[in-house]
């Protein structure tokens, strides 16, 4: 169980070596005796963060806690957004120059946010406590910018007591769209408000299943879309195919803020595509439940997301913010909370602290976290254009699920208005 | 706009005092200076607690909007330089007519509706009769009321499925629209919920304005045997045509400037079929980093509306009648 999921981290490291080929000349700066002078004048950093929201402010306290208690002088004040609203709240605080010391950063902003110049080197750092290539995807010319907090993925969450109540055997990894598509069918009962299955019809689903279909969203260079070929339509359909006949519609509140949380709890879900960061918040559930790789179509590929945080280049106290950061990435105290709570995976170097997180219980089948790391679909960044790219993809795949335009449509106009933002 | 301003309010401090004799005002001595020199400053430090704010969150940002939309700017990075480029885009590309023709509808939807049923609120609770202040606070309500909670409470009346709307409509054998999430019918349900909420308004002012014609004029019209509706059409509207006015120049104002009930209703959608001018310009600025478009777009909508408002107030002395 050990070695599998060992292996299964490996691969993640590999492909995100993969994704980052342009930071080949990474070395890591072996000096890791950072400044621990004793700057007696107490400091106080401010820490801005979406990665708590939804359930882990708790987890996040016991971290900042922990900080402080061992650098005595230095204070964290933490602000926590919604993801939903945390990036706009970034680039204000970019454009007018009050960002807070310490900032939450995703993968797919990194390289907008580095190249204007918002992030601070940080000198110094020990990387090799990280997991090498999670960690190369936030240096830029060897230098790092920023460090990985976590890193986590999708999986299919599920209802063991709805699929007990109809007789139909739980998901495997061996599942795929077809397996999945049959027992939603099976455990739809619109009359008593219960769905077979819940997908967001987004951007996000839409590369993965994308690349479960056997397509590629991007060309190889880069320089146009790919999506609109077969497997791109098979994707947008298997997506669009569930609203309304396996889940709800917009209309019946899907893509509201917590109907899937809600529809969940209430124990009217019977599949869930969800990110193991829900692990928490499902363990309050009153019914059984586990988990699942997500089934694939052509092939198996799960999204993997990775967080990260940065120093502000405008921080009036660099080395205090660094250290945070360092510790909100890398300490003990930030393992174990993030083992004993369910929260995100921790980008660490050493997989046998991950081990401990199989035993964790709820769900029982942790084991499908590393295997679903055995096939990834990362997402397509196309640089300044990446948030209205994902508007145009949503937008277009919500006029093919409210049956306004057909599928082929809705792929054919995405990719011709993505074309003109690439070109 | 600048004549009813100063029509509304008192006249500016002009001669200090009329009643002197002629003499002294012809030979303004020093002291007399000094004496205005006076009255400006005082004037000046009455007006500092509204021009200062006016100048720094309206007047200072109008003018960086302006330099903003002639460079390329991604909030984060400097800005760069490239002239006139961000308005060429804009007039080259289809969207902007899009959300002008957007934003126009709203107008037009709206400005009949909360005039129409603004006048007739204020008719209705211009007479005397019990409860009569209760109703007015009761109409009142909406202006006052967030938003955000408003929006919500509108999704929900409208939602296709299970709204209240919706739901009354079949008991009468029509299968209702699919309100906002039809493209069709977004901007009707912004219509409907905006026109809701800025009822009260107009109605206030209005009320407002009826209360100033005085009675005797009505009590002769009405001995004079002429009817209701003439004396409306006659008497009540034309000696309420500075209040009309004032509503109708706020109204297209605020109208050409609608963002929280379209961002907290839609969010433009679906399908960008209730995206106005606004909206466009927050989402240009905070989700796709172009800052600098989104300046050329907003000087666009200040001088669409600048043009409007001058049309209006050209007009304004063929209908508007300050007895």
């Amino acid at each position: 169980m050990k070695k599998s999921a060992i292996a299964g981290v490996g691969i993640a490291a590999a492909l995100a070596l993969a994704l980052t080929a342009c930071s080949s000349s990474a070395e890591p700066t072996a000096s890791p005796g950072d400044a621990t002078s004793g700057s007696a004048e107490p400091v106080t950093i401010t820490y801005s963060n979406f990665i708590s929201n939804g359930g882990n402010e708790d987890n996040l306290a016991t971290i900042v806690s922990a900080f402080e208690a061992d650098n005595p002088g230095i204070t964290v004040e933490v602000t926590t957004l919604p993801y939903a609203d945390y990036f706009t709240a970034l680039q204000t605080d970019l454009a007018a120059g009050t960002t807070a010391d310490v900032f939450d950063i995703e993968y797919a902003t990194y390289p907008t946010y580095q190249s204007a110049g918002a992030f601070a080197a940080l000198e110094g750092v020990d990387t090799s406590v990280y997991r090498g290539d999670i960690a190369a995807a936030y240096q830029t010319d060897g230098v790092s910018y920023a460090l990985p907090t976590s890193f986590s993925t999708v999986v299919l969450f599920f209802n063991k007591d709805l699929f007990d109540a109809a007789g139909i055997g739980y998901p495997t990894s061996e599942w795929t769209w077809a397996d999945e598509k049959a027992a939603a069918e099976a455990l739809t009962d619109t009359d008593a408000g219960v769905w077979g299955d819940y997908q967001p019809i987004s951007y996000y689903e839409f590369y993965k299943a994308l690349v479960q279909a056997g397509g590629q969203f991007l060309s190889d260079d880069g320089t146009s879309v790919a999506f609109d070929s077969p497997e791109g339509i098979a994707a947008a359909q298997w997506l669009v195919g569930k609203s309304g006949s396996t889940m709800p519609t917009a209309e019946q509140g899907a893509g509201t803020p917590d109907f899937d949380t809600s529809l969940w709890a209430d124990g009217k879900l019977a599949m869930w595509h969800s990110g193991i960061w829900m692990f928490g918040a499902a363990a309050d559930s009153s019914f059984a439940w586990d988990i699942a790789v997500e089934p694939g179509d052509a092939t198996n590929a799960s999204a993997v997301f990775s967080n990260a945080v940065a120093v502000s280049a405008n921080s009036a106290n660099t080395d205090a913010a660094q250290k945070f950061a360092e510790y909100l990435t890398s300490s003990q105290v930030m393992v174990d909370t993030r083992l004993s709570t369910g929260w995100e995976l921790p980008a660490i170097a050493d997989d046998a602290l991950l081990a401990t997180y199989l035993d964790q219980g709820a769900p029982d089948n942790r084991q499908a976290v590393f295997d679903s790391l055995d096939g990834i679909a990362l997402p397509p960044v196309i640089g300044d254009n990446q948030a209205e790219m994902q508007d145009i993809v949503g937008a277009e795949l919500t006029e093919a699920a409210a049956g306004r335009k057909s599928v082929e449509d809705a792929i054919a106009s995405a990719a011709s208005r993505i074309n003109d933002l690439l070109g | 706009m600048n004549r009813s301003a100063t029509v509304g309010t008192a006249a500016a401090p002009v001669s200090p005092n009329p009643a002197k004799p002629l003499s002294r005002v012809r030979r303004p001595g020093p002291t007399s200076r000094a004496r205005r020199a006076k009255t400006a400053t005082i004037a000046y430090l009455f007006l500092a607690p509204s021009a200062i704010p006016l100048v720094a969150f309206v007047v200072v940002p109008m003018f960086r909007a302006a330099w903003a939309s002639l460079h390329t700017w991604n909030l984060i990075s400097p800005m760069r330089w490239t002239g006139l480029s961000n308005y060429r885009d804009l007039f080259a590309d289809p969207d902007t007519l899009v959300v002008f023709g957007q934003t126009l509808y709203y107008v037009a939807g709206t400005l009949p509706l909360t005039f129409v049923g603004g006048l007739t609120l204020a008719l209705g609770l211009n007479r005397a009769f019990r409860g009569r202040n209760l109703l007015r606070g009761v109409y009142f309500l909406p202006v006052v009321t967030s938003w955000i909670a408003v929006a919500i409470v509108w999704r929900w009346l409208l939602n296709p499925s299970v709204g209240i709307v919706n739901t009354v409509l079949a008991n009468f054998g029509i299968d209702g629209p699919g309100w906002w999430t039809d493209p069709a019918w977004s901007m009707p349900s912004i219509i409907l919920a905006s026109a809701w909420k800025d009822l009260g308004y107009v109605m206030v002012l209005l009320l407002a304005g009826l209360q100033t014609i005085p009675t005797d004029v009505q009590e002769a019209a009405t001995l004079d045997g002429v009817g209701w509706f003439s004396r409306l059409r006659s008497v009540t509207l034309p000696l309420l045509s500075p209040q009309i006015f004032f509503v109708v120049i706020i109204s297209l104002i605020n109208g050409f400037q609608v963002f929280d009930q379209v961002y907290a209703m839609t969010g433009g959608g679906p399908n960008g079929s209730s995206e106005v001018v606004v909206a466009r310009v927050y989402d240009l600025t905070f989700r796709y980093g172009q800052a600098g478009m989104a300046s050329a777009l907003s000087m666009l909508l200040f001088a669409v509306i600048l043009m409007i408002t001058l049309i209006q107030i050209r007009g304004e002395r063929k209908w508007v009648n300050y007895a």
